[in-house]
């Protein structure tokens, strides 16, 4: 790097949060956290092969408010993370670039998480109508 | 000291000989999981009142087995690939790159062959 003569970025402090910023760490964070996703996939799978005690088990700890915190976590990892990356097909197809563009899709990934994250649970535990 | 060009290092597909591989397969995996992830949620907030002879019935089926085994195999490559892009930029320490990479290698086929024996377990 000493024989830059090219003038660098300033550093990632330097600048001020903005929504773009924040989705494309989140979609990283998001990433790593499905891979707790995937273990708790994994123990679902293994329990359901195992029999109806392991299930039972699985279920009470999923019951459970931290069973649910994670639950919930991992849906809305997971949403976030399937609507940034169809975001992230568009831009590798050189579209969605423009900074008006770029502010309208990320308004967009937030609202189709958090609404997907909704729907789901909705359904899943009919957290408002109650099945 | 190379007197090659940036270019002519590029496409000579560079140190690293694989070019745009990884990049690719993230994108192919990416595709995939869209339909996957959107068949796995929407099964699965059927069944989480189901008791346990409804969730084995499903997952008996051909085409449920075939469809799990399709998003948890595609699902942990993926995984594998971006974990290995966050250790390349984050860890510059040769020792710990090495091991991590060999890690993230061996956990993601683990837990993959794991899951996939436990479908067939189930569907056979």
């Amino acid at each position: 790097m000493s024989d830059t003569k090219r003038p660098l970025s300033p550093h990632l402090q330097v600048y001020s949060w903005s929504l773009e910023m924040a989705l494309s760490i989140f979609h990283r964070a998001t990433g790593v956290a499905l891979g707790g996703g995937a273990l708790l996939i994994t123990w679902w799978i293994i329990a359901i092969a195992t029999g109806p005690d392991a299930y039972d088990q699985f279920r009470t700890v999923m019951s459970s408010i931290t069973g649910k915190v994670f639950l919930f976590a991992f849906t809305f990892s997971l949403m976030l993370h399937m609507c940034n990356g169809i975001r992230h097909l568009f831009w590798d197809m050189g579209k969605g670039f423009d900074l008006g563009d770029s502010r309208r899709s990320s308004k967009m990934v937030l609202f189709f998480s958090v609404f997907l994250t909704a729907l789901s649970w909705v359904i899943g535990y009919g957290m408002i109508l109650e099945v | 000291m190379s007197l090659r060009s940036p270019l002519g290092k590029v496409r000579g597909l560079g140190s690293a000989k694989n070019g745009t591989h990884h990049w690719w397969m993230q994108k192919v995996s990416a595709v995939a999981l869209v339909p996957l992830t959107i068949w796995f949620v929407s099964s699965i907030v059927q069944m989480t009142r189901a008791d346990y002879e409804v969730v084995i019935n499903w997952m008996n089926s051909p085409i449920v087995a075939v469809l799990m085994l399709l998003f948890v195999t595609t699902g942990i490559y993926h995984l594998k690939l971006g974990l290995q892009v966050i250790i390349e930029d984050y860890i510059h320490s040769e020792g710990s790159k090495v091991f991590l990479q060999m890690l993230v290698t061996f956990s993601c086929v683990a837990v993959g062959t794991t899951a996939g024996f436990s479908i067939l377990k189930i569907a056979l």
